[in-house]
């Protein structure tokens, strides 16, 4: 953690959600030894950077998966049919939107806005962007992303 | 994108462009400029678009194909990364310039697609249609039976002034903004001007703000210049939270600097050191260019310690916003960067008095700054020139959602809905009918076709009860469920609610609770929770009047918007479901009544033993039939039948 700490020095109570943000990048989620070690860094009480934590739709409490699906909820991809492929989703994995299969295989997340509106659909696995396919199609993908073992 | 290098045209630019007033080039520099701006090519050039958009649609291995046939055919040819030219439905666009020849461009140019492109161009086996147009390029040999991209109806009636450079230049070189007349406004700004003459200016121009307040830009700057302080912010606000709208993302990815500048000379007119670049943190490739942006406007020296010898310095950093709404709202914004839950202040004092650290601060919306630049370049009256009476110069949309085509435009203030959507998207998808555009996202309101002919401004608007918003347009068409839509916003703005006043926590709650009750079946219901339910109903337009009344902030005032106009224009659809419980659109599952097709139906049984409610009879080999009393619509049915014989109504 330390690391991170030498980047925002200043016990700035400004530099809290850079300092997670930058924190979630590396470990992919937060726990509540990180909040605590941040808040007691920038010298305020750690209710309140749990509070900031958790008011925010980016924070996470909950590890990613190896393959993190995104799904588009914005108004385009909503009026484009995007809840019936989440609910094909959570169907094909069973698991719901926020969470993580058990495997720690999938999660799986809906997200307000990856400003793709004009592709609508999108849906985001990893880094690959799919758009304009089929839910047939998209259950295929992630049946063979299923069956793939590394 | 990778950034461009910075070899030996720094001096160049700033010694001969920049600091030349007059704009006349000897022979020499006017050769070097053309080579720059790409005006001659001495190889092939391709242009591939990798905005967002593109890499959506997949311009990442558009690139790569791109690359491997230049290798394969042992070509020499540059490839050049550039943002969106607007027209997002046509992506990933790929553009060829062949020496002498004009830049000629393709629409939808998959990885499959590309060698076909591009053995068309360069052995001159060119089809009819299969070029989307050609830019207007003087004195370069045109490619016959070509239309040309302004001529395109998506272009016809666009006046780009902001997205002048948008898919031409590459977002990662500051060499092609600079020879293309950027950083000359910060130039003649800082070195001219005393900071209230630019307030002054930008008031003179009418430029009001384009984040949805549409309140005067130099009113606003003049009163933190005026409001003393010891050190003052502008805010850059990125954040774009509706859901919907792209045109910032798009703005940002396409031209950084004309962004970068525009803070510069707004930093520099209000007395602000420090500006600060609030981003959605989703933005990952605008995050990128804007990165590389802002490094190299530091190493030009438009950025950073005094600014052309002026005295005048500026340290610009980025924040990622953490994914808020209501952060959208300028003062949860500010709030929002002193590290704390993103709660909004009453107004006043406004911002511009006392803002972030209790400092004068300024925020001001991407579009906003991206017009400063080209108002200082070419004089206040001529952005006055362009628009209405009541607002001046041009606006970005962005058009998402059933039109055929999509993409974000810039087109002058009060141009009509329907010269959007009929002339430039080409009206709706797949011939169907135009129910409705819906203008400014979550806090917005529905536009019924009987209103197209609106124009665009901040008066006209007011008129019917409408905001512009940050520009975000959907096309709804037959199949969209108005109160669904309704409901899908309501339940949106509950979520996004930040919780510090009642009227828009409980508020928008009930109201949720309200549209539920519609857009479900009464399942067991007695006869007091149907006068419920009902009083409910009527209490609707009660509650939104109050919602909006009595909310802190902007996001509860206009929470109960969608509501409001869905009611006003579609009555008779809220009717219809209240009373006769059914969805005409068919996108409220639970308002559906299934039928078995007799004719069809041969008696597998299979949906009678999937129904949970036991609603289906009939014996083996015999038509089936739903009791309709019994059956609460969930579908089950309708997904199991193999022989398409359950329809609904």
């Amino acid at each position: 953690m330390d690391h991170f700490f030498e980047k925002y020095p200043l016990k700035k109570p400004g530099n809290l959600i850079p300092l997670l943000q930058d924190i979630q990048e590396e470990t992919g989620y937060l726990t509540d030894e990180i909040i605590e070690k941040v808040s007691a860094h920038l010298n305020i009480p750690a209710n309140r950077a749990y509070g900031v934590a958790t008011f925010y739709d980016q924070f996470r409490f909950k590890p990613r998966g190896k393959y993190h699906i995104r799904v588009c909820r914005g108004t385009s991809c909503y009026l484009c049919s995007s809840s019936s492929y989440l609910k094909e989703i959570e169907k094909l994995l069973k698991i719901q939107a926020g969470s993580v299969s058990r495997d720690k295989k999938f999660s799986l997340e809906a997200v307000s806005c990856m400003g793709g509106c004009s592709q609508s659909p999108v849906i985001r696995i990893n880094t690959t962007y799919y758009h304009h396919k089929s839910i047939a199609d998209l259950a295929g993908i992630i049946r063979s992303l299923k069956e793939k073992t590394e | 994108m990778p950034a461009q290098d910075l070899s030996g045209n720094k001096a160049f630019l700033i010694e001969k462009i920049i600091r030349n007033y007059s704009g006349i080039y000897d022979k020499a520099v006017a050769e070097r400029v053309a080579m720059i701006r790409r005006d001659k090519v001495s190889e092939p050039v391709i242009f591939i678009g990798t905005g967002t958009c593109g890499m959506i649609s997949g311009a990442g291995a558009t690139v790569e194909r791109t690359r491997k046939y230049i290798s394969d055919n042992g070509l020499t040819a540059g490839i050049v990364e550039v943002g969106c030219n607007g027209f997002c439905s046509a992506e990933p666009l790929l553009d060829v310039q062949l020496p002498g020849k004009a830049r000629i461009s393709f629409s939808n140019v998959t990885e499959n697609k590309v060698d076909d492109v591009l053995n068309a161009v360069f052995h001159h086996s060119l089809q009819p249609g299969q070029a989307l147009g050609q830019y207007r390029e003087h004195g370069l040999e045109e490619w016959p039976g070509v239309p040309l991209m302004d001529q395109l109806p998506w272009f016809r009636l666009q006046q780009r002034n902001i997205l002048k450079n948008a898919g031409m230049i590459s977002p990662a070189s500051i060499d092609e903004y600079i020879v293309r007349g950027g950083y000359k406004s910060l130039y003649k700004t800082v070195l001219n001007y005393p900071a209230d003459k630019i307030c002054a200016i930008i008031e003179q121009s009418g430029l009001r703000g384009r984040g949805g307040g549409g309140f005067p830009t130099g009113k606003k700057w003049k009163v933190a210049l005026d409001t003393a302080g010891d050190q003052k912010f502008l805010i850059c606000n990125a954040d774009e939270s509706d859901p919907g709208a792209f045109m910032d993302r798009a703005m940002i990815e396409t031209d950084p600097h004309r962004v970068l500048e525009g803070i510069a000379i707004a930093s520099y007119a209000t007395g602000a050191s420090q500006a600060i670049i609030y981003v959605r943190s989703d933005y990952e490739n605008p995050l990128n260019v804007l990165n590389i942006a802002i490094v190299q406007a530091k190493e030009y020296g438009m950025l950073g310690e005094n600014i052309f010898g002026s005295g005048f310095s500026l340290s610009v950093t980025i924040r990622q916003g953490a994914g808020a709404f209501v952060c959208g709202e300028e003062t949860a914004l500010v709030t929002s960067l002193e590290g704390q839950r993103g709660l909004p202040r009453s107004k006043p004092p406004y911002p511009a008095e006392k803002g972030l650290w209790g400092q004068p601060t300024v925020i001001n919306n991407v579009e906003t700054l991206a017009n400063v630049p080209g108002i200082l370049e070419n004089g206040p009256a001529w952005f006055k020139s362009t628009g209405t009476k009541s607002s001046q110069g041009t606006k970005l949309y962005s058009v998402a959602g059933k039109s055929a085509s999509t993409g974000f435009i810039e087109v002058p203030m009060g141009i009509t809905f329907s010269a959007i959507i009929n002339d430039i998207a080409g009206g709706v998808k797949e011939g169907r009918s135009l129910k409705a555009i819906q203008l400014g996202g979550p806090s917005g309101v529905c536009i019924p076709p009987s209103q197209l002919d609106t124009p665009l401004d901040f008066e006209a608007l007011a008129g019917i009860d409408a905001t512009l918003g940050l520009g975000g347009m959907i096309v709804l068409d037959e199949t969209t469920c108005m109160v669904n839509l309704s409901r899908y916003f309501m339940d949106f703005l509950q979520n996004e609610s930040c919780g510090k006043c009642i009227p828009c926590r409980e508020g928008t709650r009930k109201m949720l609770d309200i549209l539920d009750s519609i857009t479900k079946r009464p399942k067991e219901e007695s006869t007091h929770e149907t006068l419920e339910r009902f009083k409910g109903v009527v209490q609707l337009e009660n509650l939104a009047g109050v919602i909006r009344d009595t909310s802190l902030c902007g996001l509860g005032q206009n929470a109960p918007n969608p509501v409001l106009s869905s009611l006003r224009w579609f009555r008779e659809e809220f009717e219809e479901h209240i009373f006769d419980r059914r969805c005409l659109a068919g996108v409220c599952h639970d308002l559906r009544t299934f039928f078995i097709d007799v004719d069809i139906c041969n008696g597998c049984n299979i949906c009678q033993k999937k129904c949970p409610e036991n609603a289906i009879v009939g014996s083996l080999k015999m038509p089936h039939f739903i009791v309709e009393s019994k059956c609460t619509g969930c579908g089950i049915c309708f997904d199991a039948c193999k022989f398409s014989a359950i329809y609904y109504k």
